[in-house]
């Protein structure tokens, strides 16, 4: 009884803690749940065509995490003064001014790497988890909560992309990072690299693995898209 | 001549968009389940390609690149504004995404009711931008574009259509739960793009 008369002392509009439940969920849902690849399946062009080796597919998860929570944060700063016919262009250009920083910055201080990555920088901005995390997010909520939410799915991407890279590394290479882990007596004694790990339709039958892993796991997944 | 026919096989079959690079894999994963949806959808991106590749490459060659303003003024021969490339690429491509929907809406009413909501929704088709970057980063030539956005597009075209017939066939079949949809999807792509690995090497 007394619980109850306490209660509603409270004041009614008590501020949002930084890192309250609501603000928490926003940010590691989309690593598992509401993974942007394996559930909302956006953002896969990128996810396949980079994960032969570990080192460019960080790097890449590094600057689409970068991307989207700064666009997140910039459109929901501004998302109230935007016309609503011409938002689709705003969300571009901003997108596309923060992708080449991005790659200005790469191509400044890790040449090697963005020569490695070639168009697939440039194509974050076309990177539906950037645009598709605008559209539903980042245009109807506020700045901070908008932010968590382009960190989170930057992750969720990053987690896909480095688990296939790793795979297909080790196995197409057997390698990590560049670091041999498959000891060269395993090679004297007739082990072979599977050649098929570094060509394109190893990363999909990766992620359709994932999916399904991931699926029958939480079966409350099955069908979603 | 022979070099065109060359490249025009290549783009469409040895380095399909989505079997060798998956550009577009967003679109070509959500609109493939039904093989009319898929048609419509990659007219629209073989129409869209066409149109913006050649115009970035003008763009590009006329404006951007070292030296490229010197028309204007010999003093602006050191001005190299390649880095302006992403901003009027996409620029470009929403601007003509838009201009293409107007004309459609105006001229053709049954295409535009076909073609729906895919028609916006280009503008983020990675294919589109990825077309653009491919031809800046291999410094193709005006004609070499042209044929190039054409290979590319009946690629992209070719591919969506035939995992839309593949699904369809497939809601017939058992799958295991976890696998249904876009697991399966996958998986397929997979297969179908083990299936193009084997033009590669062609040469005319």
């Amino acid at each position: 009884m007394s619980t109850a008369t306490v209660a509603p002392v409270k004041p009614k509009e008590k501020k949002e803690g930084l890192l309250s439940k609501k603000n928490r969920r926003t940010l590691f849902d989309p690593l598992d749940d509401n993974n942007p690849i394996t559930v909302q399946v956006l953002g896969v062009c990128s996810a396949l065509a980079v994960t032969i080796q570990v080192k460019p597919a960080i790097i890449m998860a590094l600057g689409l995490t970068l991307v989207s929570a700064f666009s997140s944060l910039i459109i929901a700063l501004i998302r109230d003064s935007i016309p609503g016919r011409i938002r689709m262009i705003v969300q571009l250009i901003i997108v596309a001014l923060l992708v080449t920083l991005v790659d200005q910055v790469l191509k400044a201080f890790m040449y090697d790497v963005s020569k490695q990555l070639s168009v697939f920088v440039g194509l974050i901005i076309t990177n539906c988890i950037v645009m598709g995390r605008l559209e539903a997010f980042a245009m109807a909520q506020k700045p901070w909560p908008s932010f968590l939410d382009g960190i989170g799915n930057g992750l969720g991407y990053g987690i896909i992309l480095i688990t296939v890279a790793v795979v297909r590394e080790f196995w197409g290479a057997g390698k990590i990072l560049g670091f041999q882990i498959v000891p060269q007596w395993a090679y004297d004694h007739g082990y072979v690299n599977n050649g098929l790990m570094a060509l394109p339709p190893a990363a999909l039958f990766t992620i359709g693995m994932y999916i399904w892993w991931q699926r029958s796991r939480k079966p409350k997944l099955v069908n979603v898209s | 001549m022979e070099h065109l026919l060359n490249m025009f096989v290549k783009s469409i079959f040895v380095e399909n968009v989505i079997f060798a690079f998956f550009l577009g894999m967003c679109s070509y994963l959500a609109i493939s389940k039904k093989v009319k949806t898929a048609t419509g959808l990659g007219i629209a991106v073989v129409f869209v390609m066409v149109m913006t590749t050649p115009i970035n490459y003008l763009i590009l060659n006329y404006m951007l690149r070292e030296g490229a303003l010197a028309w204007i003024h010999p003093s602006l021969a050191s001005v190299d504004l390649t880095f302006l490339a992403f901003i009027l690429f996409i620029s470009t491509i929403a601007g003509a995404v838009q201009m293409v929907e107007m004309v459609v809406e105006k001229f053709s009413p049954s295409l535009y009711n076909a073609l729906g909501i895919f028609l916006p929704l280009i503008t983020v088709n990675c294919a589109i931008l990825g077309t653009s970057l491919f031809m800046q980063e291999r410094e193709y030539g005006f004609l070499e574009t042209g044929v190039f956005s054409v290979g590319s597009g009946i690629g992209f075209f070719l591919a969506i259509v035939l995992l839309a017939a593949i699904r369809e066939r497939l809601k017939y079949s058992k799958i295991p739960d976890g696998l249904q949809g876009l697991g399966i999807a996958m998986i397929v792509t997979g297969l179908m793009a083990l299936a193009f690995l084997s033009f590669s090497g062609i040469q005319l």
